[in-house]
């Protein structure tokens, strides 16, 4: 089956005026039709870089230098920009992290909706309006009819960010990209708009890209989880796994410092020393090596690919079946993290 | 809204009354007003009497009142230096004055906002940068000098326009003169009304185009593109709308100051207006006229700002609803 949206290589350049920045670096992730791909990582790792890029709204001087997005077997990244403007909104929905500022104050909610809907669809201003409605009934917001003429300030946080979904989902997309939509919100609120937003999804059989920081929302709703370091892809793999078995060392770094998640109250919050680089000095090879505890010799000159486990994949030499054997007291130490070593066992078997 | 209306209106009368008060000061206490209307034999009983007359011999707040009485029924007494009713001379000069002002604004406007928009919406082509660089220019010159430039390019080099008065007027209803029904009176109307208009027009392009700078940069016009509107939605119905705002505010306020600045150009221009009798009156001492305009300016000012307050909150609904409910 073709991934609803398939992302290749890609490589997001943001020109200073010290130089070119790599902002997304050879990245690929798929994302199945009806599947939520939860991306996580640091602030500045790349997640709304990437969001943007998907679809098409990278702020300038930001570009795509590299690699392809595909859109149902489809590739988009090159469509010139009416074709691309007919793609967002319609096959592509988009939701910002803050729903105070995502809609436009000037405009009664019932006109941003029906003007959506006119954007994409042949219909009468009546049968928008219609639609409009029903929208707003399936967010949940309550005497939906009488609140279209309402504008934005008279609604909640909560409240505005379901219209923001109903304006997400208005011509029915194939692919939500969801970023950090709940961070803005109050903490009772967002559980309720998350399951909303995954239930919408569902029913019309809508992937969704859910960019987050709150690794109990990944838990909670995401099927795989997409994990980004410093613009490039760490691991990614079923929430499960990644969770409980992760295999690259920032990942793992990551899920001991939730001792929640691993449900054992004792576990040891190992911090991950020093803190994610910059854009403009990302260290040679492995973007990770200098906070690295298995760090190898090739770490500081080759940079790792994805390589398979027996679950997730991630971008670490300690998995490169090809590779030399790492010292035996690194192997062990890695393999007591639970990281599947496979350097110099030409097998593989170790698993 | 209606109490908003209200409120505003009590704030406007409060202005009003101080600026009743400054101007009756000056007619007051700025020389003495026996001594503007007697000739030098008058008698120190006749001077006496008048003072009685006048009422010069009442408490200060009894004048005031009655100051403020009769500005209300538009009565500033008589001219010291034309010996006409006040009322009467700013009636003839009034239409002028204001038709001069309005045909600025709506250049300033009709100009200024498309410019700015377009310099907002695509700052870095070359017509953006040469606009920038006009509007400069039109912000650093003073306004005399602009007028006498123009003035000598059209009317003594090119010969195409009048360089002063106002042409042939014609008079409507019995009291209002205007110019804009006559070939000579339009055609007087051009450079003064450029003149006068060329600062707010830079003024109002450079608000635009800050404003929709930043209006394009709000998660609203990020959401409305990722939603696959058209460029024509958002550029000028959700930007443009949200710069309106202040637009209005300032482009309003803005009318007030072009018919107080009206004075210069009136005078470059020899321009048959209140400024130029502001002036006049100036160099005379003419105090009742000088009293009458102050008091007429500032009336002038109260009310585009109580309109301006109107319109804010006509396309506001944040101020016109308030409050957030659900
Ligand atoms: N115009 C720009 N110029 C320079 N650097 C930029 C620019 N825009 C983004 N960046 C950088 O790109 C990197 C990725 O930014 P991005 O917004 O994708 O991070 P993020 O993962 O979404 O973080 P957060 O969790 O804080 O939202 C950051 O390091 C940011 O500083
Ligand atoms: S590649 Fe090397 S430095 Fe990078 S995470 Fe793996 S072991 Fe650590
Ligand atoms: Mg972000």
């Amino acid at each position: 089956m073709t991934a609803t949206l398939s992302v290749r290589n890609l490589r997001v350049e943001i020109p200073t005026r010290h130089g070119v920045l790599t902002a997304i670096d050879d990245l690929s992730f798929d994302i199945a039709p009806g599947e939520v791909l939860g991306v996580v990582g640091e602030s500045g790792a790349g997640k709304s870089i990437t969001g943007s890029a998907i679809i098409g709204l990278l702020d300038p001087p930001g570009r795509i230098a590299g690699g392809e997005i595909l859109l149902g077997g489809e590739r988009i990244d090159n469509l010139p920009p009416p074709a691309m403007r007919r793609v967002r909104g319609k096959r592509i929905g988009m939701i910002f992290q803050d729903p105070l500022t995502s809609l436009n104050p000037l405009y009664r909610i019932g006109d941003q909706l029906t003007q959506t809907i006119l954007t994409h669809e042949k219909m009468t201003a009546r049968a928008a309006l219609d639609k409009a409605e029903r929208l707003l009934v399936e967010v949940g917001i309550p005497a939906a009819g009488a609140r279209l003429s309402s504008y934005p300030h008279q609604f909640s946080g909560g409240m505005r960010q379901r219209v923001v979904i109903a304006l997400a989902l208005a011509a029915d997309p194939e692919l939500v990209v969801a970023d950090e939509p709940t961070t803005a919100l109050d903490v009772s609120v967002q559980a309720q708009v998350i399951s909303l937003l995954k239930r919408l999804c569902k029913d019309r059989g809508a992937s969704v890209m859910l960019i987050t920081h709150d690794m109990g929302v990944i838990a909670e709703t995401a099927d795989r989880v997409c994990v980004l370091y410093a613009g490039r892809l760490a691991e990614i793999g079923k929430v499960r796994d990644v969770v409980k078995h992760p295999q690259h060392p920032y990942t793992h770094g990551l899920m001991t410092a939730i001792p929640s998640l691993k449900g054992d109250p004792d576990a040891r919050l190992e911090q991950i020393p020093g803190s994610m680089p910059r854009l403009g000095a990302i260290p040679e090879g492995c973007a990770f090596n200098p906070r690295c505890g298995f760090r190898l010799e090739r770490c500081r000159a080759e940079r790792p690919a994805a390589y398979p486990t027996s679950r997730s994949e991630a971008s670490c030499f300690l998995l490169d079946a090809a590779g030399r054997a790492p010292p035996p007291e690194t192997a062990t130490a890695a393999r007591a993290a639970g990281i599947e070593v496979r350097a110099g066992a030409p097998t593989g078997a170790d698993a | 809204m209606l109490a908003f209306a209200i409120r505003r209106l009590i704030q406007a009368v409060g202005v009003m009354l101080v600026v009743a008060l400054i101007s009756f000061l000056l007619f007051r206490f700025v020389g003495d007003p026996v001594n503007q209307l007697v000739g030098v034999d008058t008698t120190p009983e006749q001077r006496a009497q008048l003072r009685q007359d006048l009422g010069l011999n009442d408490p200060v707040y009894v004048q005031f009142g009655r100051f403020v009485g009769k500005a209300a029924r538009f009565d500033f007494g008589i001219s010291y230096q034309i010996k006409r009713p006040v009322a009467d001379l700013i009636a003839s000069r009034l239409p002028a004055t204001l038709e001069l002002s309005l045909v600025s604004a709506v250049f300033a406007l009709l100009v200024g906002l498309p410019m700015g928009v377009y310099t907002g919406l695509y700052p870095q082509t070359l017509l953006s940068r040469l606009f920038l660089a006009l509007s400069l220019t039109g912000i650093s010159l003073p306004t005399f000098l602009i007028g006498i430039l123009l003035i000598f390019i059209f009317s003594v080099n090119l010969g195409w326009l009048p360089s002063f008065g106002r042409g042939d007027v014609v008079t409507i209803g019995g009291f209002w003169t205007t110019g804009l029904l006559t070939r000579s009176g339009l055609s007087s109307l051009i450079l003064p009304a450029i003149t006068l208009g060329l600062f707010q027009m830079t003024l109002i392009m450079r608000l635009v185009r800050g404003e929709m700078l930043e209006v394009l940069r709000t998660d609203y016009i990020k959401f409305a593109r990722a939603r696959g509107l058209s460029s024509r939605a958002i550029n000028f119905g959700h930007a443009l709308k949200n710069t309106l705002v202040p637009v209005i505010t300032i482009t309003g306020l803005q009318i007030g100051s072009i018919i107080a600045f009206s004075i210069i150009t009136e005078t470059v221009f020899q321009w048959p207006g209140m400024g130029l009798l502001f002036l006049q009156a100036v160099q005379n001492v003419d105090i009742p006229i000088m009293a009458a305009y102050l008091l007429l300016i500032a009336f002038l000012f109260t009310v585009i700002n109580f309109i301006v307050d109107l319109l804010y909150v006509a396309v506001d609904p944040r101020i016109r609803i308030g409050g957030a409910g659900a």
